[in-house]
């Protein structure tokens, strides 16, 4: 007996060859003209995230790592993973203090300390690659410096976005920074905290992931 | 389900006797088709985008054994196992044997309707293996050991104060309240358990690109990318028809899904998946299988016509304004998938001997071919398999099934009487006698009457009143 691969792909060809599929070009023109002026951008990535419950601080270059523990001590929080690998961990580990939430490292293998980022961890923090005007979204692209799931366990995730890396639609993100060419492990859009409206269509945040989204912008 | 159990008209009556379905159904749909068109405000644009989505679709299918063949080159060297089945007894075998060599006791699911189609849940249950729905609809109709009544909201037909009786009955030491977020809560302590110290991750796939290998899925809460980043193994599981050429035709397919389905512009995440961990990351799946469902798709696929099923993007949106959808609800087709797009694709897959009902349940009104976001020609596929159902020479499987041959002779009697004009005078003359003397209370009258006033044949025809003002015969 043919195995299933074979006989669905003959199947396929003699349906398609027997009758052959018309199509019409593909005009991405509608999504080339998605464009807003620099500075709309933020402005609409604001807009669109603070819809769903996303929260914005503003902060600089030098600042950050101190508007970061500010808020995260005024949120209640008393532990925050971090990837000490990458340069935003880098700074955080350098500028902490002792005053702040403990910094708990992500530098090992989850398989390692799961029940602890289950039950033991309150915040996350990651870099993003930038945000999207259109939809209202921060790009991702973890891997092993900064893991997949820092922006998704902690019940709240602090994403850093530099305010000049944004751009219109993720057509765009992906043409442009030419994705196809090389795809990482995991890419991730993240849009808000974690929702849901399966009951009643009532939305209700942080019903698996993250329950606050946190944006500290850097400008 | 059984197919002897399938009693689509039976089911459908139970349904619109009950109001407080009709209500969480009315008002469910009502706000899903308000918020919809506000995302499609702007008419250019939304014509622009369903071009697009369409090119993109048919010009997948157009080059489906390629791309699919592509689709595993690219995920195998990905470091992702492919696998193909073509029936669902075939995918539950795969995704059984997988959990059996890494000796499997718990899997956490993610939202995905070909799992469904395959009743893998009830299947890994008989084998000892717990598949926890993670989706909070999906895992509220699972407690109630329900079938999802939407393709994108599972348990819309449940309002609060039922989930919360529900909750209270099912989940251990839970209290009652109706409080949407202590639901939510509540779920996600017990779902975090469950991620934790699953073995195995499975989920459906949105799109499956071919030129990368890439995975890509949609979701709100989290559950998704929890299921498939957390438990050491990942299996997916997609309908053959799920692939796109190029990462560039992921954008189009995904607003439209998104837009179409919740209103929303983009959901809370987008998930891409290229591949199992690599050396030096820290968290992800070792393994992840693709598993690529045939199900009867490659002989839908084999008819020029209705082929055009398979460009289905599963957004839902047919189903929120179908008015036959809305007063029935979901459970009524006892079907996988409901409304109009189940109507179609369900009878294809299942035959017509037990789903030839189904593409009845349609008043042809068209506004779930209005607001297709891939322009699937879904009314006129609906009257192909109407007349594919009485056809024994017919493509779809049990073609004829539903041949009579009462409905064969009066089809015959009405054609011979508008091929002749002598028939037609004397069969309106008699009709219209017999039809003002008949009773309303007759048989077959009675469907009809029992909600209706009873209409009166006029005294004189048409073609009489046309000739007394001088129209001449043609």
């Amino acid at each position: 007996m043919p195995d299933a691969r074979s006989t669905i792909l003959a199947t396929l060809r003699a349906g398609r060859d027997a009758h052959p599929v018309e199509t019409v070009p593909s005009d991405f023109t509608v999504l080339k003209d998605k464009r807003w002026e620099p500075a709309e951008r933020l402005e609409r990535v604001k807009r669109l995230m603070e819809a769903v419950h996303t929260e914005f601080i503003d902060a600089t270059e030098q600042d950050w790592p101190a508007v970061v523990r500010a808020f995260l001590t005024e949120a209640g929080a008393r532990t925050l993973l971090y990837a000490p690998a990458t340069g935003a961990g880098a700074r955080l580990h350098a500028e902490w203090g002792d005053d702040g939430p403990e910094l708990v490292r992500y530098d090992r293998s989850v398989d390692d300390f799961k029940e602890e980022m289950f039950t033991g961890i309150d915040a996350g923090i990651t870099m993003t690659l930038g945000a999207i005007a259109d939809t209202g979204s921060l790009v991702l692209w973890p891997g092993a410096e900064e893991p997949r799931l820092l922006s998704l366990v902690p019940h709240i995730h602090v994403a850093l976005l530099k305010a000049d890396a944004l751009y219109d639609t993720f057509w765009q993100v992906m043409t442009k920074n030419r994705w196809a060419d090389g795809m990482p492990t995991n890419a991730l859009l993240i849009s808000g905290p974690s929702k849901t409206a399966d009951i009643e269509q009532t939305l209700a945040y942080g019903v698996h992931g993250p329950k606050r989204l946190v944006v500290v912008v850097i400008h | 389900m059984a197919h002897a159990d399938v009693n689509f008209a039976e089911a459908s009556r139970a349904a619109l006797k009950d109001p407080q379905l009709r209500a969480n159904f009315r008002r469910a749909m009502d706000g899903l088709m308000s918020k919809r068109a506000v995302q499609f405000a702007d008419p250019q644009e939304w014509h622009a985008m369903r071009a697009l989505g369409a090119s993109v679709r048919l010009r997948a299918l157009s080059r489906l054994p390629e791309l699919l063949e592509t689709l595993e080159e690219n995920c195998t060297r990905n470091g992702i196992t492919v696998h193909w089945a073509s029936a669902t007894e075939e995918a539950n075998a795969i995704v059984l044997a997988i959990m059996q060599r890494v000796d499997a006791r718990l899997a956490v699911k993610g939202k995905s309707m070909v799992t469904e189609e395959m009743h893998l849940n009830a299947f890994l249950e008989k084998q000892g293996i717990e598949c926890i729905e993670a989706d909070l609809g999906e895992y509220i109709v699972q407690l109630d050991q329900e079938m999802p009544s939407h393709i994108i909201m599972p348990a819309i037909h449940k309002n609060t104060k039922q989930i919360a009786h529900l909750f209270r009955e099912k989940i251990k030491d839970a209290e009652y309240t109706e409080d949407v977020a202590q639901l939510t809560d509540l779920a996600r302590r017990v779902l975090r358990r469950k991620f934790m110290n699953a073995d195995v991750g499975i989920s459906g796939v949105n799109a499956a690109v071919a030129e990368t290998g890439t995975l890509c899925l949609v979701e709100n809460e989290g559950n998704g990318r929890m299921v498939t980043t957390v438990p050491p193994v990942h299996i997916a599981v997609m309908g053959l028809e799920k692939v796109v050429e190029t990462l560039e035709d992921v954008p189009p397919v995904l607003s439209l899904l998104t837009r179409s389905a919740t209103a929303q512009p983009i959901t809370t995440y987008v998930n891409m998946i290229t591949s199992p961990r690599k050396p030096g990351e820290k968290d992800g799946p070792r393994e992840i299988h693709l598993v690529i469902l045939d199900n009867g798709r490659s002989k839908i696929y084999a008819d020029e016509e209705l082929r055009h099923t398979l460009r289905c993007i599963r957004c839902g949106a047919c189903m929120n304004h179908c008015p036959v959808y809305t007063r029935v609800g979901g459970h009524a087709y006892q079907a996988p998938y409901p409304g109009p797009i189940g109507k179609i694709l369900v009878p294809q897959m299942e035959g017509l001997g037990t789903r030839g009902e189904m593409p009845h349940a349609c008043t042809l009104c068209n506004a779930c071919v209005e607001i297709c976001p891939v322009g699937i020609p879904i009314a006129e596929l609906m009257n192909r398999l109407r007349a594919e159902a009485v056809h024994p020479d017919g493509t779809v499987k049990d073609a004829g099934a539903q041949a009579s041959t009462v409905e064969a002779l009066v089809w015959k009697g009405w054609a011979a009487a508008f091929a002749s004009p002598t028939a037609y005078r004397m069969a309106t003359m008699v009709l219209s006698t017999v039809g003002n003397a008949a009773p309303a209370s007759l048989p077959l009258l009675k469907e009809w009457t029992s909600v209706r006033v009873k209409p009166r044949f006029a005294g004189r025809t048409l073609h009489d009143l046309a000739r007394e003002k001088g129209i001449p015969d043609a």
